[in-house]
């Protein structure tokens, strides 16, 4: 007896080095997986923000804009409709002349006027017309948007030895080094990007229309699918009974939670755009079939809420002579809330990402206007990053990273509110 | 009575709501090929910013796609005009007439040249289009001269032909479903593929076995699918200064810090070249419109007018500003009298 004992200990100690060893290696295996994880990661975000930042930074050019009636082709200052279609873009390709005097020939000045955006008159017609009596006549200096080749020059200038000449030629690499040395030129945080909707002038490109899409889907989604997969969840949970029937819905709405989005897309086509005739490309049909998308993550999860709250809840609540409808809207739903919101921002979050299905119901397209309202044309961020990122023009590289910078901050918004309301509001048993 | 009172109330509802999101529509909406898509959008967005009309919406959806669209039928939710980068078929205008579209209005608008390019890093390549069929045809006529075909045994593009370097076959275009693809196999491939004579009279005789022989890209590995995102084709060549990429004219453009062009048949691809005709590689590009609509939806001939300008189209005008090669004035003066008149289409 007392022998193996002995023995028991002996070969405990025996292997005590190699089980330690084990045991280390096991935890270092945890360790590499996240540090690959985390490797990732960093080279995702290096390579983003190293490739966008520079987009919120934007080329602008002082010029000295002489506001000539004539060559406005204003003679009454009063009608609105003139100071409408008056000719800013002359007065700007005037100041450039001025400037660079010495240029004649006709190829020369269009090489000239290509330096300044073409989106330069808008901006130069508003100024113009929120004063116009004051400025008619009168000398300004206005910075002006700088086209995209120029804006790519000067960043891949400042940045490396070597800079990318690209479009420009060598005659119009000498016009923006003379405003370099005039310091008429200087680099301002990129406003236009925050506030106005697509463009295929990569200067005058912004994010604002892509995101108040986004917005108006997911208003779309939220409304619906809440309220629909609650419902759905208190169901399944409290009243349905246990047949064969709600085993057969369980297991489907599983299934439908791992099915390929874009087949909900071609749902929605079917349906919405084919039988119902509704238009493409609006918010309200990506927000339906953003919702049938989500529905099985937000039942999912509500129902997972439901069954966490303990019965002894439930039994009490009937004991003091509640009805099931008292129950469940007074105790149970209050003290499930917390997991029910958190599932339907994962879901939210999930749908925010979401790209194939809409493809089918024409969100992938080209929206200068920003919409308003549900049934304004629209599109959304990650197909805005989409559409970027097959452009051929050389700044919608850097605008791309910044529109995948917005999403991802968008991204990281939502799921820090869910964790902070799951913590702030879940009660534990 | 109560239950049947609440399902028709949400009926009424349902049916009001799709009445009021469908009951018109104001602004145009054009599908279609995404090689014309960036020129399509440059001309809407100018059109919204100049005009009192709303932008136009522009869907990249393949040619084929967008012609599918644009022939469902008449009413506000089809598409007013779709984009193509070849002709329409006389199977698509048949499907177009089943649906009641029946008044089509056809606008070529200008060229595209398909470009194969390689890293600015090594030589550029002197290919022809014989070379480039032999590169890239799954079969490939019998070395020995008999009039018989093998698979293709090419590995190096010194195999090919002796006057290129000894650098293995890697080309990256795009996929199948790809219009930029299609016009690639029709103009290159078949064009080397004409350059043997027993070939080219197969055309007349067995014209199926004709274009199996022509139009059949390798899949043993030489050539690489990359995708439709020539973007990314550009930046595989930058990686990888051996390979060779696929892509439209316009990206060469944008890139040429990056990558060059390889002459064809002795062709650089250039904005001169391709507009002149000389560099084969070039392929039409059209769009549709519904003349159903025209007077429906408001700005369709608005838009049709600001397209066919001179300042659009035009030798100088802001398209060429972008990559497209323009038509040559007594093109553009025929095909903009004909849209003017809204003629209709004839094959």
């Amino acid at each position: 007896m007392n022998k193996s004992a002995e023995k028991t200990i002996d070969l405990v100690n025996r292997n005590l080095a190699k089980r330690y060893r084990a045991e280390k290696r096991f935890r270092f295996y945890g360790l590499l997986s996240i540090s690959f994880g985390l490797l990732c990661l960093l080279f995702l975000f290096t390579d983003i923000i190293g490739k966008g930042h520079s987009a919120f930074l934007q080329t602008y050019v002082a010029l000295d804009i002489h506001f000539d009636e004539e060559v406005l082709g204003i003679d009454n200052i009063d009608d609105p409709a003139q100071l409408m279609v008056a000719n800013y873009d002359g007065v700007i390709r005037k100041a450039l002349r001025d400037q660079f005097s010495e240029v004649s020939s006709r190829r020369d000045k269009r090489a000239l006027y290509a330096l300044i955006s073409n989106g330069a008159g808008f901006d130069l017609q508003r100024e113009f017309s929120l004063n116009p009596r004051e400025l008619l006549g009168q000398t300004r200096t206005f910075w002006l948007v700088a086209d995209d080749d120029v804006d790519t020059y000067l960043k891949s200038y400042r940045g490396s030895g070597e800079a990318f000449t690209g479009r420009l030629s060598e005659q119009q690499r000498g016009w923006v080094q003379t405003w370099v040395a005039e310091e008429r030129i200087e680099k301002r945080f990129n406003r236009i990007f925050f506030t106005s909707g697509d463009s295929r002038e990569p200067e005058l490109a912004g994010i604002r229309g892509a995101i108040m899409g986004s917005l108006f889907t997911l208003a779309v989604t939220l409304v619906l699918s809440f309220p629909i997969g609650v419902a759905a969840a208190i169901y399944l949970e409290e009243y349905a009974p246990k047949n064969k029937w709600t085993d057969l819905i369980e297991v489907n709405i599983n299934n439908l939670a791992a099915v390929p989005s874009i087949i909900f897309g071609l749902l929605g086509l079917a349906i919405f755009i084919n039988f119902f005739e509704m238009p493409r490309s609006i918010p309200l049909v990506g927000g339906i079939v953003l919702t049938l998308m989500t529905l099985p993550t937000v039942i999912i999860s509500s129902r997972a809420a439901i069954k966490s709250v303990p019965p002894s809840i439930r039994e009490a609540a009937l004991g003091i002579g509640a009805s099931k409808m008292q129950m469940i809207l007074h105790h149970v739903l209050p003290l499930a809330m917390p997991g029910m919101l958190t599932g339907a921002i994962i879901g939210m979050a999930q749908a925010l990402g979401e790209t194939a299905p809409l493809l089918m119901i024409g969100m992938v397209a080209f929206i200068v206007d920003i919409p308003g309202a549900v049934n304004d044309p629209a599109t959304v961020l990650p197909v805005q990053i989409f559409l970027w990122s097959d452009s051929p023009e050389r700044a919608f590289v850097e605008r791309t990273s910044a529109a995948i910078m917005v999403l991802l901050a968008f991204l990281i918004i939502m799921n820090t509110l869910a964790v902070w309301l799951r913590k702030r509001l879940e009660r534990r048993w | 009575m109560k239950k049947t009172l609440i399902t028709a109330a949400l009926a009424a509802v349902a049916l009001a709501g799709a009445q009021w999101v469908s009951a018109s529509r104001d602004y145009i909406t054009i599908v279609g090929s995404s090689t014309v898509f960036p020129f399509s959008t440059v001309v809407a967005e100018r059109f919204g910013r100049s005009t009192a009309f709303k932008t136009p919406n522009v869907e990249s959806t393949g040619s084929g796609g967008g012609l599918k669209l644009f022939c469902n039928g008449v009413g506000v939710q089809h598409p007013d005009i779709t984009n193509s980068s070849r002709r329409i078929k006389s199977t698509e205008v048949k499907m177009c007439h089943d649906n009641g579209v029946t008044g089509i209005v056809e606008v070529l608008i200008g060229y595209d040249g398909i470009v194969l390019a390689n890293s600015v890093r090594s030589k550029p390549m002197q290919l022809t289009r014989k070379d480039i069929f032999l590169a890239l045809a799954k079969e490939v006529p019998n070395p020995d001269d008999s009039a018989s075909l093998i698979a293709n045994p090419y590995k190096t593009w010194k195999d090919v032909n002796p006057r290129l370097p000894a650098v293995e076959i890697e080309v990256l275009g795009p996929p199948p479903t790809s219009g930029t693809r299609d016009a690639f196999v029709e103009l290159a491939l078949e064009g080397g593929c004409k350059a043997f004579d027993w070939i080219k009279a197969l055309k007349s005789e067995d014209s199926r076995r004709y274009k199996t022989i022509c139009h059949t890209m390798r899949e043993d590995g030489p050539y690489i699918d990359a995708g439709e995102n020539d973007n990314l084709i550009v930046q595989k060549l930058n990686a990888n200064p051996f390979a060779l990429g696929i892509f439209g004219f316009s990206f060469l453009d944008q890139n040429s810090d990056k990558v060059q062009g390889s002459p064809i048949d002795g062709e650089d691809p250039t904005f001169e070249s391709i507009a002149d005709g000389s560099y084969p590689v070039s392929r039409p590009l059209y769009f549709y419109v519904k003349k159903a609509h025209v007077d429906v939806i408001p700005g369709i001939k608005e838009f049709l007018a600001e397209f066919t300008s001179e300042r659009a189209w035009g030798d100088e005008g802001y398209l060429t500003e972008k990559g497209m090669i323009p038509l040559a004035r007594p093109e553009r003066t025929e095909v903009a009298s004909n849209v003017k008149m809204l003629k209709n289409l004839s094959m």
